[in-house]
């Protein structure tokens, strides 16, 4: 077992690997999901069908608001001593018979990974769905090494036998209706009848039939983790079709790749969490498949278990005050199935896989701001995404953040900053500031009117009418009367 | 009682009959208006585009301009949400913590138009008369920043001749936030659309709402697409008497019938 010191010394998710960064930016990304009627109206459904059957069962519980405190209470202590508990958990997933590997960066979890998968003899692996692993870009890295990884979450597998890219962070197929579905199978699907139908149930049951096989043959399998528990070396997942579980006790080896800010003190506090999840993502009373183990049980089970603990950048953002509540999200998806933005944009706008408002914030300090420039934009600060977050992140105070720290990062001024200084000293100057507000009216009046603002601005007016420009402001009605 | 009136920049320049309105409104029940001359703008759009630096001297003005006063409004949500949560944040940001400390009692003082009236003033019949068929549209800050909760409605139910129609969906974003109708401006048009939508579906003649911004945004999008449903500030309905209404049908005449009556063009989207 080596041994890397990276906490504390605080890096940003590597370029070139993964999936954190989009080769465009929101704006522009955006544009394909909004022109694309069959996604808008699949997304609606899907977003207003979750949003009120999550707010239905939230309803239930009088004691949501201290659930959600408790939550975040966790989740914050859990960050503030968190090289502790991590050496808590390595502690105690050694002595349960597990393998303790710490990747710094996605390379490292990679290699790691596929050196595992290596020396076990196999050429293919089944997987739990799992956000890790899709954001370090584990199944191409499996495949340049000659390993066939098989997503066995079937909307995660419909994505991955479409060549496509996964939309969101618990429905990673939201953007698929069931006849691109049929289509996909019928191209991609070993062994497929030629006369499947799009009809559910046979969609469903011919991916079973394939992952059966598939299960029944592969003797080991990558996962993700919801959460470690440090005080017992516990990993848990939770799902809701039972592929999960397969994968998990099915293979002779187990790998698990954890982001390590998944980790919780005590058992006792999945209390708090397996409450909080369900109702918040899926609307569910309670997950379908809970699924726990801690290493490995002779003659039960895998008998080998790799965690492989992941940074990322992750110390980075823990190294942002305000930042650093952005870890202590359990990946529910609720602040996406209410944002508006989300809803019309899609998420592979975001071009992460952390899609939503969570990822406006995560993608961009994971990778340092730089190269996610956009996405503290890409919202109007509605607000709902905080209201909705079973751990109380508080996002449009993270965007705000961000957005001062994505103009901070320009080492020249732009057109943008310009203005807003200009702006500012304007309005810092209340003589500068009532000619202003007269020379602008007086511009419309010129002849504007009707044609909009000029650029950057026709954005706006390239939808809407400015209102008529009022006789006088209201400064000069005070002063009249 | 003697109110500062903080016009906000954009009610000042693009909506002063909301700001207006809030004068008439308040001298109508007896209370003292006074506004303050140096002020400005909040800082809002500069903290919100990521500007943090230079807001610091906006917030130090707004600070300086209002710190003497007890009570201080605005017909803004948004504008007050920025004086609440964010002016001690931008004052901390910059080191100032004498800033943040008076920033955060002005903003103890601040209040939204609805909870001056319904909070600060106790009433929630304010007299006012305005016969039309009207929506309400919550606004994000007001209902999430702030928390107003049903103080709008409540001042609304009591305005005579008004009947106020149920908008569906009101809880869901315009689309305007600020710069983000420039920068996204294509999304922005999508969530418009779809406020328009639910709008239209009301049959209401006006929308309403506590924010300039809000308003201008809606309101634009229904007068593009020439759809005859107006916007209104919260404040205007307020502020409107019965006998206003009268002088001013007399003086407008028919301008007055256009803007405000059911334009017989306005598509038949009654749900
Ligand atoms: S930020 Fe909150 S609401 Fe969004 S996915 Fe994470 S835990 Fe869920």
């Amino acid at each position: 077992m080596t041994r890397r010191t990276f906490l504390g010394m605080p890096a940003t998710a590597p370029p070139g690997v993964g999936h954190l960064r989009g080769a465009e930016s929101f704006p522009a990304a955006a544009r394909r999901g909004l022109a694309d009627p069959q996604l808008r109206r699949n997304l609606r459904h899907a977003t207003t069908t979750i949003r009120a059957k999550s707010g239905g069962v939230i309803a239930e519980l009088p004691d949501w608001e201290q659930l959600r405190a408790a939550g975040a209470a966790i989740k914050a202590d859990t960050l503030a001593r968190l090289p502790e508990l991590l050496e808590q958990l390595e502690a105690r997933v050694t002595e349960a018979g597990g393998v303790v590997h710490w990747a710094a960066d996605a390379v490292e979890a990679n290699r790691i990974v596929t050196d595992l998968v290596r020396a076990t003899g196999v050429d293919r692996v089944i997987k739990v769905k799992s956000m890790a692993t899709q954001e370090i870009g584990l199944n191409e890295a499996l495949v340049a090494a000659g390993i066939t990884p098989v997503e066995t979450d079937l909307a995660e597998l419909i994505v991955q036998l479409g060549g496509d890219r996964p939309s969101h962070i618990l429905v990673p197929a939201i953007h698929r209706n069931r006849a691109e579905i049929r289509e996909i199978f019928l191209r991609e699907m070993p062994g497929v009848d030629p006369t499947l139908t799009d009809d559910p149930t046979a969609l469903a049951a011919a991916a079973r039939r394939f992952l059966r096989q598939t299960f029944l043959s592969t003797p080991v399998a990558v996962s993700g983790g919801n959460f470690a528990v440090a005080e017992t070396g516990t990993l848990a997942v939770v799902e809701s079709e039972g592929n999960g579980r397969m994968c998990l006790t099915l293979p002779q080896t187990l790998i698990t790749v954890l982001g390590v800010e998944k980790v919780v003190p005590t058992w006792r506090d999945l209390e708090v969490f397996l409450q909080l999840l369900p109702r918040a993502s899926t609307g569910e009373r309670m997950n379908p498949y809970t699924s726990m183990w801690t290493g490995v049980t002779p003659g039960d089970g895998p008998q080998a278990f790799h965690l492989v603990l992941l940074d990322n950048g992750r110390s980075a953002v823990l190294a942002d005050e305000v930042g650093r509540q952005a870890l202590r999200c359990i990946r529910c998806s609720a602040c996406l199935n209410v944002c508006p933005v989300y809803e019309r944009a899609g998420g592979h706008a975001y071009g992460s896989v952390y899609p939503g408002p969570i990822g406006a914030v995560l993608s961009p300090q994971l990778t340092g701001i730089e190269d996610n420039a956009s996405l503290p934009y890409a919202s109007t600060l509605c607000g709902a995404c905080y209201d909705a977050c079973p751990v109380k992140i508080n996002i449009p105070e993270l965007l705000v953040h961000l957005r001062a720290e994505a103009v901070e990062s320009h080492r020249r001024p732009t057109a943008e900053s310009i203005a807003m200084a200009a702006a500012a000293y304007a309005m810092d100057h209340p003589r500068l500031y009532a000619a202003g507000q007269r020379a602008a009216r007086l511009s419309r009046f010129a002849g504007r009117r009707g044609r909009g603002l000029p650029p950057p601005l026709n954005g706006w007016t390239g939808s809407r009418d400015l209102p008529e420009p009022p006789a006088q402001t209201f400064r000069d009605w005070w002063a009249d009367r | 009682m003697r109110i500062a009136l903080f016009v906000t920049c954009l009610a000042d320049t693009m909506f002063p009959q909301a700001a207006i309105a809030t004068v008439r409104l308040l001298e109508r029940l007896g209370h003292e208006v006074a506004f303050p001359q140096g002020q400005t703008c909040c800082g809002q759009m500069h903290v919100n585009t990521g500007y943090q630096r230079d807001a610091v001297p906006l917030v130090r003005r707004h600070v300086d301009v209002f710190d003497t006063y007890d009570v201080i409004v605005a017909p803004s949500g948004s504008c007050v949400g920025s004086v609440r949560h964010q002016h001690a944040m931008v004052a901390r940001r910059a080191g100032d913590e004498r800033l943040a400390g008076r920033a955060e009692s002005v903003a103890r003082r601040t209040y939204e138009l609805s909870e001056l009236l319904v909070d600060v003033l106790g009433v929630t019949d304010v007299g006012a008369y305005y016969p039309h068929r009207v929506t309400y549209h919550p606004t994000c800050h007001s209902s999430r920043m702030l928390r107003v909760g049903d103080r709008p409605r409540r001042l609304l139910s009591e305005v005579r001749g008004l009947t106020l129609v149920e908008l569906p969906a009101a809880d869901q974003c315009c689309g305007f936030g600020g710069t983000f109708a420039v920068k996204n401006a294509e999304t922005s048009t999508a969530m418009l659309a779809d406020k328009m939508r639910h709008v239209l579906a009301t049959g209401a003649d006006v929308c309403a709402a506590s924010d300039a911004s809000c308003l201008m945004h809606i309101g634009g999008g229904l007068s593009r697409l020439r759809t005859g449903v107006g916007v209104v500030h919260l404040a205007e309905i307020l502020a409107s008497t019965e006998q206003a209404a009268t002088s001013r049908a007399e003086i407008l005449g028919s301008t007055e019938q256009a803007a405000t009556s059911p334009a017989a063009n306005r598509p038949a989207a009654r749900p």
